[in-house]
């Protein structure tokens, strides 16, 4: 039940990989790392999906969205939503962070950088228009509980910043 | 056990349900835009803590009762939050109080709640800890800016924690059902964390430039079912739908 290791399927990785997050649209599931395990088992599917935060509304949207995919592809499946390991930004694949960062959503920056950019006011986050750090904290809550709001005071981009969680 | 384990997560759950209540009926009410977004999003992490609590309560059950159920059936006697989250939303300093006393201990309570040998518990509590240490710090930040602001918020943030500080030691009290989740390794002593709490407490509002209450008459209650006539109103509203329409779904 604790394991970090992703066990997937290879065979599901493209079905799974064309569901995407309905308030990221640019990223899949698969990117976001929130598919922990994807088998079959006697001709059925058997998903194992973490939530990023605990109220996050898109987990039964996603849900929905595997199950249907699957069908498409003929597979029957049955979605399961498991809390540990608790979901971490370092599950999102170098290739979902590249994703954000096209899209306008900065990416999660280590622990420590987090830190000092949420608490102490650091600019460092990266401009999502401009990349330039010369960057400010808004709010620590942004459109969603796992962003937090920052704007560019080169530029002046409001831009969403992916909250690092570990 | 089994009914002690069920009370003893709506003991827990309960405080989230009706704290993500309070702050949910800011939308389109917060101060600011920034500040109205951040406040139901932490309304929106305890609903989601909440469905995790009262899903796995449900299943304790064992009969035909759902997530929805606990949440939206239950009389004004049967929620065992405490009486601090029903507080109303007399105006910001109040809502900025009762969320930082209730932060502080939520942060404390779920750090040794990950050490219960109940493995969903501990997994909804290493889940919600992440969640919680923001609100702790949203929380702590108003405090510090208010209390430390002006002649008047300072005058406002302090009305608030003496109106408040009275509901703060009940967090610290333990119901039967604590005591025999706590004697199988499976609760957490509250009494325990009290004295820690104090400390974070004081410590941040000597920071905010505030005064820490003298007052040593608490009230309590709410652990067991006696509430403020607060709570009454809150449940017309949250259960409004579920009485008037029995079922209805979407």
């Amino acid at each position: 039940m604790t394991t970090t290791e992703q066990n997937i399927d290879q065979k599901l990785f493209p079905i799974l990989e064309q569901v995407s997050d309905p308030e990221i649209p640019v990223l899949s599931i698969m990117e976001m790392g929130v598919v922990r395990s994807a088998v079959i088992q006697n001709n059925i599917v058997k998903v194992q999906i973490t939530p990023t935060y605990s109220g996050c509304p898109a987990m039964d949207v996603i849900g929905d969205d595997i199950k249907k995919a699957l069908k498409e592809n003929g597979y029957n499946s049955e979605v399961e939503l498991i809390l540990a390991p608790a979901w971490t930004t370092d599950w999102i694949t170098p290739k979902g962070r590249k994703a954000l960062e096209d899209y306008g959503i900065a990416a999660p920056l280590d622990t420590e950088a987090d830190k000092a950019v949420l608490l102490n006011g650091k600019r460092m986050v990266k401009c999502t228009n401009c990349s330039s750090q010369n960057t400010r904290l808004v709010s620590q809550f942004g459109s969603t509980a796992c962003k937090a709001q920052f704007q560019c005071d080169d530029c002046q981009e409001p831009f969403d910043y992916f909250k690092c969680l570990k | 056990m089994k009914n002690n384990l069920y009370k003893y997560i709506l003991g827990i759950a309960d405080n989230s349900l009706i704290l993500g209540q309070r702050m949910g009926s800011l939308t389109g009410h917060g101060p600011s835009l920034e500040t109205d977004i951040a406040c139901t999003n932490i309304s929106l992490d305890l609903f989601g803590q909440v469905r995790s609590y009262y899903q796995y309560a449900a299943k304790i059950a064992g009969d035909n009762r759902t997530e929805d159920d606990i949440a939206m059936l239950r009389k004004e006697r049967e929620y065992l939050n405490v009486l601090l989250v029903e507080q109303p939303n007399t105006d910001f300093a109040y809502i900025i109080a009762r969320q930082f006393l209730f932060d502080v201990y939520h942060f404390m309570f779920l750090t040794e709640l990950q050490k219960s040998h109940d493995v969903t518990l501990s997994a909804i509590a290493t889940k919600s800890i992440k969640e919680v240490s923001y609100h702790q710090r949203f929380s702590s930040d108003w405090i510090k800016r208010l209390g430390d602001g002006t002649e008047l918020s300072k005058a406002k943030m302090q009305e608030a924690i003496n109106g408040l500080w009275t509901y703060t030691d009940e967090l610290f009290h333990q119901t039967e059902a604590d005591k025999a989740m706590v004697a199988q390794s499976i609760g957490v002593d509250v009494t325990k964390l009290k004295e820690g709490y104090y400390e974070v407490v004081n410590t941040i509002l000597n920071e905010s430039t505030l005064e820490v209450p003298e007052s040593k008459w608490f009230q309590k209650g709410g652990k067991v079912g006696i509430h403020t006539e607060h709570l009454g109103y809150l449940l017309s509203d949250l259960q409004f739908m579920q009485r008037t329409y029995p079922n209805m779904d979407w």
